[in-house]
């Protein structure tokens, strides 16, 4: 396992693979919104109690699924730059947070479109909607604790930190609508015995799943390789004025 | 002992320990994370003030709607099946709200009934086209309310294609 790790963490590589699969995750992503957009808005049945207003669906759920997987991945990148000292795994959490917070906002900012009409509140305190607040907060918490040290290596270590702890509360939003009552709905994708939702809507959810992945990869890349070319920039200079 | 293991082994014993924190706090406090009581919940609480907000969360029950001589107050029941609460509501209700919908309603107790200033409702985790709803009940197959995840996995999915165009 050792090597494979290793192998990755060397930035000329990545800076190779990334800029060869860029163009790929690129054309993907641009396939995939505009297939999904079309069956979301266009090509999609209204739902038998929601109407119309179910296509808000195909933004909150992919954009909430996406909050809880990068944060994830958020945390593993964080965990292997602290136990490993791989330095991309450190850059890679500091260029996937305000990605996910952006996520987080969407997901919290169409739900809200989407409860009032439904449910008849833009926001109530339940369990699924605080946690998932929370979450946007842990996200802001890291990109401060990133920024607040003179020294970024104390940074990295903190934020690091910091996002460990928070991952605690990944399985908190996504079982708190199993484990307590709360007015958000029970899952209908993960859940045990599959998905409840008709395939004619699963086939647009899924297409537009797969935009927000290929764009938050896109972002990332492209974030990761302008970090890693900023630093040799400055290292140049660095040698011109020393030099 | 190296020192990344080292560094290995403090992640995950934080964690671990972490959780169990987490878990024995979130288990105390469940009666405070919950969003609503059960009518039957209700019943099994003996003190409850009038001066205290609650929220109940139950099913509307059938033919329990009705307007109060004043055309403007909604009168209904919130049933858990086994429990049922009388719950008065002064305004507008949300569009979703139907009897034997999932409705939550926030208020205060005057004797035995919830005068209530909030009626949210709650809808369920099946999505699906409405021609598929309506062919699902007509065959048997679903009952609103129910998961619809039995009646995908078995086959009986109409075509919605077939039924209407969109």
């Amino acid at each position: 396992m050792a090597f494979n790790l290793n192998a990755f963490a060397n930035p000329k590589r990545f800076m190779w693979l990334s800029g060869l699969l860029l163009p790929w995750v690129a054309g993907i992503t641009a396939i995939c919104t505009i297939a999904g957009l079309y069956f979301a808005l266009f090509n999609s049945p209204t739902d038998y109690q929601q109407g119309e207003t179910v296509r808000i669906m195909y933004v909150h759920v992919p954009a909430a699924t996406m909050s809880i997987a990068i944060y994830v991945s958020m945390a593993i990148a964080s965990a292997m730059g602290l136990i490993w000292k791989h330095p991309l795994s450190d850059l890679a959490a500091k260029c996937m947070s305000p990605i996910g917070a952006v996520f987080t906002l969407i997901a919290l900012f169409t739900g809200s479109l989407w409860g009032k009409p439904m449910w008849g509140t833009w926001w109530v305190w339940d369990a699924r909607l605080t946690s998932e607040l929370l979450l946007l907060f842990l996200f802001m918490g890291h990109m401060a604790l990133l920024n607040a040290f003179d020294d970024p290596s104390r940074g990295t270590k903190s934020a690091g930190i910091l996002c460990i702890v928070g991952v605690i509360n990944v399985p908190i939003i996504k079982f708190s609508v199993d484990w307590w009552n709360t007015l958000h709905q029970p899952a209908s994708l993960m859940k045990e015995g599959g998905p409840s939702i008709h395939p004619d809507m699963l086939i647009p959810l899924a297409l537009m799943w797969f935009c927000f992945l290929g764009y938050f990869t896109l972002l990332l890349f492209i974030r990761m390789r302008s970090e890693i070319i900023a630093s040799k920039v400055r290292a140049l200079r660095l040698r011109q004025v020393h030099g | 002992m190296k020192r990344k293991t080292r560094r290995l082994y403090m992640v995950l014993v934080g964690l671990c320990a972490l959780g169990a924190v987490a878990t024995i706090v979130l288990a105390a406090l469940e009666d405070d994370i919950v969003f609503f009581f059960s009518p039957t919940e209700i019943m099994e609480k003996q003190d409850i003030r009038t001066d205290q907000r609650i929220r109940i969360g139950g099913l509307v029950e059938a033919d329990s709607v009705k307007k109060a001589a004043d055309g403007v107050t909604n009168l209904f029941t919130v049933t858990d099946l086994a429990h049922s609460i009388k719950v008065e509501y002064k305004g507008i209700l949300p569009d979703l709200f139907r009897e034997g919908q999932g409705v939550v309603t926030e208020g205060y107790f005057k004797g035995k009934t919830l005068i209530a200033d909030e009626v949210l409702a709650k809808h369920d985790e099946n999505y699906m086209p409405p021609e598929v709803a309506d062919a699902l009940k007509k065959s048997g197959k679903w009952k609103e309310g129910e998961p619809l995840t039995e009646a995908l996995k078995n086959g009986h999915v109409p075509d919605a294609d077939k039924a209407k165009d969109y």
